[in-house]
């Protein structure tokens, strides 16, 4: 009986394999050679476009966008992504049906099979919001030279010499700054009613890369433009998003003294460890008071309607999008969450406001050298961090996110402890 | 002490093929019923459309398909490397470390032995290396066992971190840019240690690869002398011993294949088709797997089934996420009811109710 169970299976098996081996082959190659056949007649047409074409763009009836989420809604980062396209989606009028979203696409391959999924579909442009995800979408726009591919976070499309390929990113440092500000007037304001406390940040971060360091150098000497003694701590959870670890971290460093916890990751947990130990904390992308009501003083955070917004006009009216795209408070790109009047020093909105208006005029520059030390001498007195950042460091501050969209400043400054290196 | 129990069961004759089929698809119907009722319950969509859409996400272009068709062969290699172990009754749950190691020293031979040797050399290199990675990780705990009888659920599991910690080792050498923990498709632009296309397809190697080890498992285990061996040793050990099998013999040679295979699947997994390295390469699978090759009772031709199912419930949650903004967890759902229908299909093959007849009352 078994053996005969087997015999049949294997029969259907191979059967149903034979199947697939004999019909999918047969059209693959034929789509391939078709794809291939497009594709050059694509390019040709292309080309004879591109002169022609400049005003011609796309009609917005017959636009598709197509985006690739690492999250999912409950997840802060890509819910303010999301707000994003929502935001783009209203002002250019767009159906639910021409928003073709993926959701929780990891950074592995799965990005690859989801972005030419999405050019499959007839999508003209599609956007990518995590930074793994940027190889995956440059593979996927070497095959569709045709559909505008855009990647947040990422550095690599104007080196990739893809026309199609584009990074942007916003001043998001900005932002951090102007929550560092709120922070350091909440230290001033603890220390002010007990003498014994030590003004040392907590900071938990996702990866020890540019894009972190950038984010809490950025924080932290918003916290020192007012609180000139804090100290910062950071830690890593090489993880983007993880509640648990982000709470663990954030624990671990307030049993080490920490008495403000900011983050750069993408989950609650760190709130979610403050409110329970009652330490004050500044969170990422989404207003953090719904997790710890009394303790979220704001959050830095982003406002990517712009860009989306951009984008997609620049795919109708048939105008180039550029390979790095990075603009911040004063277009409307950053900004902080609401303040939490339970939570905040005195004079808080106040002084935002100040700060907020002078980074919009141009007066205040985040990383000013003036404000920053490393290793107890100033970067202009170190001959060889000048070599190395020369292309940056010039006006007396650094120009982060002016060469490319996504950040730079990667130096470890004086009064930051890395806890991981 | 008299009184007939209300119901009783007891252990049914064979059943013929034909019946036990019909009662399998009637339970898939019926599982299908009840998820069409908590999708509508719980979303108020039309099931109908949902399911449509899970058949689309799954299979419904041809690149889909064979995307499907890749990550179903990555599945079913590794309940085939699982199968001799489980056979033996050697609770093999380190098959995510297995498949680690051979993804990771697959990835070091692309990116250190990139341009250094001809392509078939580097490819023999890349399936011996990866194969020789599994084999280690699924002997280290054999012989632990073997010789000093230590527990191997708990030392395969714990190899799994093991594996995880090396990986994440690595990447410090490998990640681009430093610090962000990410590999990056491997060179992407020579595409050197990749699994070439054949005969036109993609995934062509992929494909003859596993088949190949599905055939051959099935005959190593249902024809050869030592599937024989492992059959008498996952029954009874003492059996064994009594007919003079050597039982050490057994577990270490058996997990060194079980291994082997999973270390090889590694290999598949990264110059097949995700060419990168990270912690979370393998997935999952080694877990997966175990489901694979459990309810399809280790017969590795039901596996190719068992496996194209959850591949396909997994892409159809991809189109279901952003057709219907369901995430995952819906289709997992789904999953889950389907799969209850079906393995309790098994306990009314294997089994009879008998009720207690009115008659008997009196």
């Amino acid at each position: 009986m078994k053996k005969a169970l087997s015999v049949v299976l294997a029969a259907t098996m191979a059967a149903s394999l034979a199947a697939c081996g004999g019909s999918k082959p047969a059209e693959t190659t034929a789509a391939a050679e078709t794809t291939a056949a497009a594709e050059t007649t694509a390019a040709e047409t292309k080309a004879a476009e591109t002169e022609a074409a400049s005003g011609d763009g796309v009609a917005v009836e017959d636009l598709k966008v197509g985006f690739i989420f690492i999250g999912d809604e409950n997840e802060g980062y890509t819910a303010a992504h999301y707000n994003g396209a929502k935001e783009m989606q209203k002002a250019l009028g767009l159906t639910d049906d021409q928003m073709i979203i993926k959701w929780t696409i990891p950074e592995d391959e799965t990005c690859y099979d989801a972005a030419v999924d999405l050019a499959d579909q007839g999508c003209q442009i599609i956007f990518a919001n995590s930074f793994g995800h940027e190889d995956y979408m440059k593979q996927a726009a070497e095959e569709f030279p045709d559909v505008e591919f855009c990647h947040a976070t990422g550095y690599q499309a104007a080196s990739s010499g893809l026309a199609n390929m584009h990074n942007f990113f916003t001043s998001v440092y900005e932002s951090r700054y102007v929550s560092g500000v709120v922070a350091g007037l909440k230290l001033n304001e603890m220390m002010a009613a007990d003498s014994s406390v030590v003004p040392k940040i907590g900071y938990v971060g996702a990866f020890p890369y540019a894009e972190v360091i950038s984010g809490y150098t950025s924080f932290f000497l918003g916290v020192r433009s007012v609180c000139p003694e804090a100290e910062m701590e950071v830690t890593y959870t090489n993880s983007w998003a993880s509640f648990d670890l982000e709470k663990e971290a954030a624990e671990a460093l307030i049993a080490d003294g920490c008495v403000l916890i900011s983050q750069h990751a993408d989950t609650t947990g760190a709130p979610t460890a403050c409110e329970a130990a009652g330490v004050p904390c500044v969170g990422y992308n989404i207003s953090m008071i719904a997790t710890a009501p009394n303790n979220a003083l704001t959050s830095a955070s982003i406002n990517w309607g712009p860009y989306y917004t951009f984008a997609v006009e620049s795919v109708v009216n048939g105008t180039e999008i550029p390979a790095d795209w990075c603009q911040g408070y004063s277009e409307g790109a950053d900004k902080i969450t609401e303040l939490n009047e339970a939570a905040v020093a005195e004079g808080t909105a106040e002084k935002v406001k100040e700060v907020e208006d002078a980074i919009k005029a141009g007066k205040l520059h985040v990383f000013d050298t003036a404000t920053w030390t490393v290793g107890g001498k100033k970067p202009e007195d170190d001959a060889e961090l000048m070599d190395k950042y020369k292309d940056y460091i010039f006006d007396g501050y650094f120009h982060e996110s002016e060469l490319a969209s996504a950040p730079s400043f990667d130096i470890k400054i004086d009064g930051i402890t890395d806890k991981t290196n | 002490m008299s009184k007939e129990p209300l119901v009783h069961i007891s252990k049914r004759e064979e059943m013929p093929l034909a019946k036990a089929v019909m009662v399998r698809l009637v339970a898939v119907l019926l599982s299908l019923i009840v998820c069409a009722f908590v999708i509508f319950i719980l979303t108020k969509l039309n099931p109908v459309e949902v399911y449509k859409a899970i058949f689309d996400g799954a299979v419904g272009t041809s690149r889909r398909s064979w995307v499907t068709i890749r990550d179903s062969l990555i599945l079913l290699c590794v309940a085939i490397g699982l199968t001799p172990a489980f056979k033996m009754r050697f609770w093999n749950i380190g098959a995510e470390g297995q498949i680690l190691m051979g993804g990771c020293v697959t990835a070091a031979v692309m990116i250190y032995a990139g341009d250094s040797m001809p392509t078939p050399v580097m490819f023999a290199v890349m399936i011996a290396a990866s194969i020789a990675a599994g084999l280690i990780w699924g002997l280290i705990p054999a012989v632990f066992k073997a010789v000093w009888n230590t527990n191997e659920t708990l030392f395969t599991l714990m190899l799994n971190y093991v594996a995880m910690q090396i990986v994440t080792f690595c990447i410090v050498f490998w990640e681009n840019p430093a610090g962000s923990n990410t590999v990056g498709i491997i060179n992407s632009k020579t595409k050197i240690g990749w699994l070439p296309s054949l005969g036109g397809l993609t995934y062509g190697w992929n494909v003859v690869i596993v088949l190949l080890l599905t055939v051959g498992m099935f005959v190593y285990l249902k024809y050869s002398k030592q599937g024989y061996e492992i059959a008498v040793v996952g029954e009874s050990e003492n059996t064994a011993r009594y007919v003079g099998i050597s039982v050490k013999k057994v577990i270490m040679r058996t997990m060194a294949i079980s291994g082997a295979i999973c270390g090889l699947a590694g290999f598949i997994l990264v110059s097949g088709s995700s060419h990168t390295i990270s912690t979370s390469t393998a997935g999952g699978r080694g877990f997966t797997a175990i489901i694979v090759a459990w309810l399809s009772k280790f017969n590795t031709f039901t596996m190719i089934l068992v496996s194209f199912f959850l591949v396909f419930m997994q892409k159809g949650a991809l189109q279901i996420a952003s057709q219907f903004k369901l995430n995952e967890n819906a289709s997992d759902v789904i999953t889950g009811i389907i799969l209850f229908f079906i393995l309790g299909s098994e306990f009314f093959i294997n089994y009879q109710l008998h009720f207690r007849k009115k008659s008997t009352k009196s």
